[in-house]
């Protein structure tokens, strides 16, 4: 069984991943789109850990007995994974896109200077 | 800002005195484009009309220009929210009056703008969104997951904003000054009809919805698939919730 301190400790830090993204949208600083995944970790993250028959039984599901906790860190780094995937995603693009823009000052510029030569 | 409303009851300003533009957004469109602008020109001759292509690989800047109309090309796709705010920046930095937002996908009729428009023209409201499910007449024909999203968001915005709101996914639009302003400053992303709905009524300007019939897509794809209409009603339903715990509804001069 997973220590009741883990448990407790695990499900507010959790918790407080939900809690610190929603505030993040709500002052604007962060999009919806990519807070999605975030919330979901948290409230993942939160789901685990405060349900500790839960946690016990997808253990033994996995065949860790020693230490069930030991699920929490994986299903962590999973979705982690996930996150900074997507976010690589998400940055090809921007620079793929911050190219598209600096072609294209570039060639207005060039219009406004020499507006006789087009 | 500075948009101050006429004081009284004046007679309500002919449609011919006012400064008024017609939105179109479209993305790889040339075939339906070219249509609407002839229905928007038929429509009203005096209503400039500013195309904003959203990144097409088509020829839909191309023929809108040919039209005669103001084309707005953005450099890559920015998805409807960010072309159709481009829109309304041009609108308000020019210094419309009025503006509707008309699809170039063809769905809107032009024909009915007439319907939209009238409220605006009486000042009874600063926005007036066209309603496919506002009356019985013109069924709207859909697939079933998409109606059930439009009825269920319709329903939580309604409950929200305390007026039975039909069809928050309109796009097909009238708005005023003082409503091109808001939407010049802030808009949504994405999917953004819904989240501009309730943001319209968190800066307390007046919504109304008039019964429209729409056609069948001209052409062009739908940008809402199937698996996609549950991502963006999660993310629709939660910007909503968050939107609704913000305390400076109005965000400053250039914060974005």
């Amino acid at each position: 069984m997973t220590p009741l301190a883990v448990s407790i400790a695990g499900a507010l830090a959790s918790f407080a991943l939900v809690v610190v993204v929603l505030e993040l949208i709500r002052s604007r600083r962060l999009r919806e789109r990519y807070a999605l995944l975030w919330l979901v970790t948290g409230l993942v993250l939160t789901a685990l850990s405060a349900w500790r028959e839960g946690l016990n039984t997808i253990a033994s599901w996995l065949g860790v007995r020693s230490y069930p906790p030991a699920v929490l860190f994986a299903v962590g780094i999973l979705f982690i994974l996930a996150v900074l995937l997507h976010y690589s995603t998400v940055i090809s693009r921007l620079s793929d896109q911050n190219v598209v823009l600096a072609q294209k000052l570039a060639l207005l510029e060039q219009r406004l200077r020499e507006p006789t030569r087009t | 800002m500075g948009v101050e409303r006429p004081a009284g009851r004046a007679a309500p300003p002919a449609l011919a005195e006012l400064r008024r533009v017609a939105i179109v957004p479209a993305l790889n469109e040339e075939h339906t484009v070219p249509h609407v602008i002839d229905e928007l020109r038929a429509f009203d001759p005096g209503l400039d009309v500013v195309v904003v292509d959203d990144g097409s690989t088509d020829g839909t800047a191309a023929v809108a220009a040919a039209k005669g109309a103001h084309v707005l090309r953005l450099p890559f796709n920015l998805g409807i929210g960010g072309a159709v705010q481009t829109g309304f920046r041009f609108a308000f930095e020019q210094g419309y009056d009025l503006a509707v937002r008309v699809d170039g996908d063809g769905q809107h009729d032009p024909g009915q703008l007439s319907r939209i428009l009238e409220p605006v023209l009486r000042d009874e409201a600063d926005i007036v969104v066209g309603s496919r499910f506002a009356a019985a007449e013109g069924g709207y024909r859909s697939t079933r997951s998409r109606r059930l999203g439009i009825r269920v968001l319709a329903a939580v915005v309604s409950r929200i904003v305390g007026q039975r709101v039909t069809d928050t996914t309109s796009g097909f639009q009238a708005l005023n000054r003082r409503g091109i302003a808001l939407f010049a400053r802030d808009y949504p992303h994405d999917y953004p009809e819904v989240e501009a709905t309730v943001m319209v009524f968190r800066h307390r300007l007046r919504l109304q919805e008039v019964p429209v019939s729409m056609r069948e897509r001209g052409g062009g794809n739908s940008s809402i698939t199937a698996l996609r209409s549950i991502y963006y009603m999660v993310k629709v339903l939660l910007a909503i919730f968050v939107g609704l715990f913000r305390r400076n509804v109005v965000p400053q001069e250039g914060s974005e």
